[in-house]
């Protein structure tokens, strides 16, 4: 065990935990930010997705010791009110069914947005296809990608 | 539930109860002791906001916002004043589950019924203020006017009044043409919470003190015989390891630390059963249809004299695998069983029946038992049976203390409780006319029950009709999956009515409105669908779809009675690069009153979604009885990108709601299979449909 010091949501916490926990259960177990959701374990639908230095990543298969001062950005610090253009356009399309993968969702829309603010459909749905809805949301996703980039 | 405090207007009612439902007013001593004789309430405070419990699970079906949507119609309330909360398990309820599409229909007239008895109170308590008839008053956007006078009262400012009113044993409901949110797209109550990441779901639950524990199983036939946790036990954060029926569990501080520790169990175990696998299924399938072991579930006329009279024989057979229901929130349950009693939190999909199965094994009362409910990270059918909920409370039993018991993605995919494997063989005899004059059907499923749906189209428009079943029982365990049995079973039958109209030489749809034209003027035995629903469907469908009339892509046409509402499909096909691609599918569904019109949107498209996903991709085969896919590297669901555009339409004939969560979904292989049966020439028969030659490039 070791403790690490990481950088989530623009503030230092630490856990003490094992080398290769992933961040996914750091953030879950440890830190108590849920909003990272746990879905397959192996990077297979994007349910966990973070932001590390503005990169989507999958944090069920990143260890903790590969963090270091990276800024790690979670559903819960996207914005502070909950009015990031994607939460918005999340609410306004009424895109949950379950709900359970939308925050891994916006968090790899955000990514898209923040790297291309207008991606066209064709970017959107190649960034998108890694993230798995099992409710099958997947036209109010793509459209709400959208409608938050014409509002950016 | 300790959210309605104080004073106001705080009316119980019961409904979930078949009976006369007659609201009473709960008092405030009472509501404070938690002495409440009802399943549900509503509630109006001083200050004007309205509060509405929602019972019955939430696992996506849009259910915490439609049913509210229902009491604050009739109420009249200003909907931004309105406040939802999600009910606990209660003792009173008998209907406090979510499966079967049954929610909205079961409690459609009493969601209406409590919603307009306060209505009525507030406008006695403001009649009564001012002197003046109820009948002049009127109630609108959470407020009571008299038009005459230009008086007006906020429901807060009536509450306390309102609740000391006789409550009306019968109330005008409204006129759906005054209907101001039902039939309108309201957005769902929990989104902020669902955007922001907020802890609503099972796997968010915490309580300080509480372990996290999974369990390793055996496959299926095999029985626990001997392990080996002297390593596991050394790992860091285990608590311990132990066992239980045939479970090794493995007790920890962490998940992870869970997880890590699990894979270096050493567990031996024995044969109990048949180690089955797909191989011996598929020859099972063969031998079991020709076995004269069938159970008759319908039989009109003389089927035998109709196929040795028949002009022409058509005979389809179609066969399923297995299938996950691998909600994106795999199976998980928080267990506190203490001396006092038992707490009992997470995501299930029939809360009373849970408690019941944990009131049986630990041998405690069900009145010792709680079960607080969570948002369900998708369902579609898995989470109404409880094991996991039974195996948290057996093992927090064991330990001592509470417990949150999760299951991997690989555990719930390998777990059981899987759509059954069902193979069908359709026969159809024609006569000179190419009229259908003898229908057979035989269904073959592992651990399927009846395989068949014996009354559903088109029992009831064919003179001479036999449908049987049988059944092969097997240690792979099955249950329920959203719209069990005709998830595939009405692909199967609409694939084969395609074949048979084409052998008729007639066109799909037409062949299906003469069918039903048949059942109308001479109908044959029960029928139990709505014939004229059921051609409404069929012909808005091929309006909106241009049935008949497109040059550029391949159409198939599907239709299907489920659960108790109707869905018309069409789909369109092009090819590209030599494979189908499905760029269009137009759904026309008759569910009834729609309530939340962008919920029952997505639902249908959801269900299209699954339904057509299930049908190209998925499937569990198996090998000694351990699950050669077990997770979502190689069982498949489909992705964005493999979705075709999807046009929804609704018959608006002001029936009273007959449900939607599932009805969208069995249509939608039958027409994705015709359309590329038009493209290609090719029939598709089995799913995964992508395992077929049509998708096969050629090199």
């Amino acid at each position: 065990m070791a403790i690490y010091k990481l950088q989530v949501n623009g503030k230092t916490l630490q856990a003490d935990v094992e080398a290769d926990t992933p961040l996914l259960w750091v953030l879950r177990d440890h830190l108590g930010l849920v909003g990272t959701k746990y879905g397959c374990g192996i990077a297979q639908c994007g349910s966990c997705t973070v932001h590390v230095n503005g990169s989507a990543t999958r944090s069920c298969v990143y260890p903790v010791s590969a963090v270091g001062n990276s800024q790690v950005l979670t559903i819960e610090g996207l914005s502070e009110k909950g009015d990031h253009p994607l939460q918005l356009a999340w609410d306004e399309i009424d895109v949950a069914q379950c709900g359970y993968c939308q925050s891994g969702q916006i968090m790899t829309a955000a990514a898209l947005l923040k790297q291309n603010p207008k991606p066209s459909m064709d970017e959107i749905e190649v960034t998108m296809n890694g993230n798995i809805c099992r409710c099958g949301a997947y036209h109010r996703i793509r459209d709400a990608v959208k409608l938050a980039s014409s509002k950016i | 539930m300790t959210a309605i405090t104080g004073g106001g207007l705080v009316l119980g009612f019961n409904w979930f109860s078949a009976e006369a439902n007659v609201p009473e007013v709960i008092s405030g001593s009472a509501m404070a002791a938690g002495n409440i004789g009802f399943n549900s309430f509503l509630s109006i405070a001083t200050d004007g906001t309205v509060t509405i419990m929602s019972p019955n699970p939430e696992l996506g079906q849009n259910i915490i916002t439609s049913f509210p949507m229902v009491v604050a119609e009739e109420l009249e309330a200003d909907w931004k004043k309105v406040k939802v909360l999600q009910a606990n398990l209660d003792n009173k309820f008998d209907r406090q589950l979510t499966g079967g599409s049954g929610a909205v229909p079961h409690s459609w007239k009493l969601l209406r019924n409590a919603g307009a008895t306060a209505k009525f109170m507030l406008i006695a308590a403001a009649a009564k203020q001012w002197s003046v008839p109820e009948s002049e008053c009127t109630a609108s956007n959470g407020f009571v006017l008299h038009a005459r006078s230009g008086k007006k009262l906020s429901f807060g400012e009536l509450a306390e009044a309102a609740s000391k009113m006789p409550v009306p044993t019968s109330v005008k409901l409204k006129d759906r043409k005054d209907f101001k949110l039902i039939g309108k797209s309201v957005r769902n109550v929990e989104n902020l919470k669902i955007v922001t990441g907020k802890p609503l779901f099972g796997m968010d639950f915490y309580r300080e003190g509480m372990v996290y524990a999974m369990i390793q199983r055996p496959a299926f036939g095999m029985k626990l015989k001997s392990f080996d946790a002297a390593i596991t036990k050394a790992m860091p954060g285990i608590i311990d390891v132990v066992s239980f029926k045939n479970n090794v569990a493995i007790v920890g501080k962490s998940t992870w630390e869970v997880l890590k520790a699990r894979k270096l169990l050493k567990v031996d175990y024995e044969k109990e059963a048949d180690l089955e696998s797909t191989e011996d299924h598929d020859k099972l399938f063969l031998s079991l249809m020709d076995s004269g072991q069938a159970t008759v579930r319908r039989k009109d006329g003389d089927v035998d004299a109709a196929f040795k009279n028949a002009e022409k024989v058509i005979k389809g057979e179609y066969q399923c695998p297995f299938i996950s229901h691998s909600p994106m929130e795999p199976m998980n349950f928080f267990a506190d069983v203490r001396p006092d009693g038992v707490e009992l939190v997470g995501p299930t999909q029939t809360p009373a029946r849970a408690r019941a199965e944990v009131s049986q094994l630990l041998k405690i009362p069900e009145d010792k038992i709680t079960l607080e409910l969570t948002r369900l990270g998708g369902g579609f059918g898995r989470r109404l049976k409880n094991d996991f909920v039974t195996e948290a409370a057996e093992l927090s039993s064991i330990i001592k203390k509470p417990v949150k018991l999760i299951w991997s993605k690989e555990d719930d995919m390998t777990g059981g409780t899987y759509r059954p494997a069902v193979r069908y063989r359709f026969e159809a005899a024609l006569d000179a006319a190419g009229n259908l004059t003898g229908y057979k059907l035989r269904g073959v499923g592992i651990n399927s029950g009846n395989s068949t749906r014996e009354h559903n189209f088109p029992s009831g428009a064919v003179d001479n009709l036999l449908i049987d079943s049988v059944e092969h029982k097997s240690p792979i365990t099955t249950g329920a999956w959203r719209a069990p049995i005709t998830n595939f079973l009405a692909f199967a039958e609409q694939a084969f009515i395609d074949e048979v109209a084409h052998a008729a030489g007639k066109d799909p749809v037409q062949f299906r409105l003469d069918l039903l034209a048949k059942a109308k003027r001479a109908p044959v035995g029960e029928i139990r669908y709505d014939i004229n629903r059921m051609e409404t469907v069929i012909k808005m469908a091929a309006e909106k779809s241009g049935w008949g009339k497109k040059k550029d892509v391949s159409q198939g046409f599907s239709v299907y009675f489920s659960h108790a509402s109707y869905v018309a499909q069409v789909a369109d096909v092009i090819m590209r690069n030599g494979l189908p691609v499905v760029k269009k599918i137009y759904a026309v569904s008759d569910c009834g009153q729609v309530v939340a019109l962008n919920g029952a949107v997505h639902q249908v498209m959801g269900g299209i979604v699954d339904g057509m996903g299930h049908a190209m991709y998925s499937k569990l085969s198996f090998r000694d009885g351990v699950a050669d896919q077990n997770n979502y590297n190689t069982y498949r669901l489909i992705k964005m990108k493999e979705v075709p555009e999807i046009e929804t339409h609704f018959v608006d004939n002001g029936i009273d709601p007959t449900g939607l969560g599932e009805p969208a979904l069995p249509p939608t292989g039958g027409a994705v299979a015709n359309a590329i049966f038009k493209a290609t020439g090719k029939r598709l028969r089995n799913q995964p449909f992508i395992e077929e030659d049509v998708f096969k490039t050629v090199s």
